[in-house]
């Protein structure tokens, strides 16, 4: 036995090595972005950003390209552009799948299976394949009322919710199965309607689902190029747009590439780092997409 | 601007949901006074109805329509004339599409069999050293989950510069290169045995095994301890108990992880874009239909470009709806 203690305990330690050296490699590259974007300028521009640790004086240590990237290239608006195309985007669908999955779990009808399928099918569906006749869809609506969608936030919103569709509705429809039926049956009985149900009794029980949605779909909008890009585009530049912008100047230099990044990064990395229980729950609940 | 686009953001949020919690609840109400037989065949569609109608008119919709233009040729001013298969025989007998395919192969056979496997050997490493440490290390090699690509791409950047020989490297691949006494490297459009695809897929595992380790971690930790015990008592070496006890009862969860890796990898777009905006022989499908749309404005080709990746995540497709229904059938 003693023989095994001890030959735990070495895997214990090996173990622990490997992972500090793979979390280190794994660290790197983003601890080099944080590094730079505190450099001047023409350190950034001439030498690596290791250096400002091995040659390590204070004095060359600098927040200034954080302040210029937010006043100079607008990265503060693109901050507020960002929430608002994800705040409503993560909301309105979360609201949508969560009525559509309780009425996929508790009510019965015809073709609920069928359309359920084609929803699952839906999933791997590349975002490609839609955009270009939603984009013509949202023109012809202009031409048709005067209303312009394309270019303003809400065009993003639909679309982001109308992706996230099929997924939401797996993760909530996966997590309201387990629900006792009996517990929504005894409600029906005592007289309440399939709305109250929803809101005042599955809602509630369905919160951890909602919240891994909520973190996953956060995260998944705040990080999309693409859909901002063609239907926000340059009108209300999110980060992912902004950035990609400056990623195509190099004028700007490396310390504010690398600044405009961190601000980028932040907003998902604190969601990510205080909400990690749940988004991991939503992963394991839906591991598709 | 800040304060006003703030202000939209808000009210659109509150417009959003009381809107949508309107519909609802006037939906119920409009159901709730007719006859009871009506009721019952109406109600689901109150709540199933607005996705419904949101996924066909975005997703279903769009998807058939991008087919359909696939067989246009489209002019500037939007009109279209039907030209049968030529957009398809215009890609095909395009070298670089050829070229796509190869790079989208590539894409699928390297990337998720190496995001899984490193995926399960982190997990186990992980599931040896204790709670406290098994948090820090796993939160390390997850953080990349939650960084958006073109904010991986800058900071891939910094990892693949170039610089010319004899100044100041400012890349960490190409100093490590120039330390071991190499010339500074252009890494991204090293073509030879097509090892800047390889670079561009290093970034996408170092984002993706994170998700891959959590997943793995889960099923190890689900493997029934008696099982484990059972082989320990029998004197197996590690290594044989990974194999031949863990393994097999974590292939389900595998198998699931390296589809969802398998479709990320073929779906590939944001990376190219941000890294190379598929030169030098980078090209990927998903960047093939961006630059045909948004930089030449060739709708046909880029639609066809579409439906060939549709076809090829099509099987996935198929795959994912069977087991879906399999895993209805067992609750």
């Amino acid at each position: 036995m003693s023989k095994f203690k001890k030959f735990a305990a070495k895997s214990h330690l090996g173990s622990t090595l490997v992972l500090i050296v793979i979390s280190a490699l794994w660290l790197l590259p983003t601890f080099g972005l944080l590094i730079t974007s505190m450099r001047e300028s023409t350190e950034a521009q001439t030498t690596g950003w290791w250096n400002a640790i091995i040659h390590f004086t204070p004095d060359s240590w600098t927040l200034q390209a954080f302040s210029r990237v937010m006043s100079n290239d607008g990265l503060g608006s693109s901050i507020i552009s960002s929430f608002a195309v994800t705040l409503p985007a993560t909301i309105l669908p979360l609201l949508l799948a969560a009525y559509a999955a309780y009425g996929f779990t508790f009510l019965v009808f015809k073709g609920r299976e069928f359309i359920f399928s084609i929803l699952i099918g839906l999933l791997v569906i590349p975002l490609q394949g839609a955009l270009v006749p939603v984009l013509k869809l949202f023109l012809k609506f202009t031409a048709m009322t005067g209303i312009e969608i394309s270019g303003q936030y809400a065009a993003a919103w639909f679309v982001h919710s109308a992706f996230a569709m099929p997924l939401a509705v797996y993760i909530l429809r996966n997590y309201m199965m387990s629900i006792p039926v009996p517990l929504i049956e005894a409600a029906r009985v005592d007289g309440a309607s399939n709305f109250t149900i929803f809101w005042r009794l599955v809602l509630p029980i369905s919160v951890p689902a909602l919240a891994s949605f909520a973190i996953f779909q956060f995260l998944w909008v705040w990080n999309d190029y693409l859909v901002a890009f063609v239907f926000v585009g340059n009108d209300h530049p999110v980060l992912t747009y902004k950035l990609l912008a400056m990623l195509g100047q190099y004028g700007e230099g490396w310390q504010s590439v690398a600044a405009g990044s961190f601000i980028s990064m932040s907003v998902p990395l604190l969601v990510f780092f205080s909400l990690q229980r749940y988004f991991i729950r939503g992963l394991t609940a839906g591991a598709v997409k | 601007m800040l304060v006003k686009d703030s202000l939209v953001a808000i009210e659109a949020i509150i417009v959003g949901v009381v809107s949508t919690m309107l519909l609802f609840w006037l939906g119920n109400k409009i159901v709730e006074v007719l006859p009871n037989k009506i009721r019952k065949t109406l109600q689901p569609w109150v709540f199933i109805g607005p996705v419904v109608v949101l996924i066909s008119l975005f997703l279903i919709y769009p998807t058939l329509q991008s087919i359909w233009l696939s067989f246009m040729e489209e002019e500037i001013d939007g009109s279209t004339t039907w030209v049968g298969l030529q957009n398809y025989k215009d890609i095909f007998g395009d070298a670089n599409f050829r070229t796509m395919l190869v790079n989208n192969l590539m894409w699928i056979t390297i990337v998720p069999i190496i995001v899984v496997s490193l995926g399960v050997v982190i997990a186990q490493f992980a599931n040896n050293v204790g709670p406290k440490r098994e948090k820090f290390f796993k939160s390390a090699i997850f953080m990349p989950m939650a960084i958006s690509f073109v904010s991986a791409a800058t900071i891939w950047r910094l990892i693949y510069s170039y610089i010319p020989e004899g100044q100041s490297q400012t890349g960490l691949l190409n100093a490590i290169w120039v330390g071991f006494g190499g010339t500074p490297q252009t890494w991204l459009q090293l073509e030879g045995f097509k090892l800047n695809n390889i670079f561009l897929m290093i970034i996408f595992i170092w984002l993706n095994v994170g998700f891959a380790m959590v997943l793995m971690s889960a099923a190890i930790k689900a493997v029934p301890e008696d099982t484990i015990e059972a082989g320990r008592m029998d004197g197996t070496s590690p290594s044989q108990l990974f194999f031949r006890i863990i393994l097999p009862q974590i292939w389900g969860t595998a198998l699931s992880v390296f589809i969802t890796v398998l479709i990320g990898s073929m779906k590939i777009f944001d990376i190219v874009l941000a890294m190379t905006g598929g030169n030098y022989h980078t090209n990927v499908l998903a960047q093939n239909f961006y630059n045909e749309y948004f930089i030449y404005g060739n709708t046909g080709k880029a639609m066809a470009t579409v439906v060939v990746l549709i076809a090829l995540i099509a099987p996935v497709m198929t795959y994912q709806v069977r087991h879906y229904r399999k895993m209805d059938m067992l609750r």
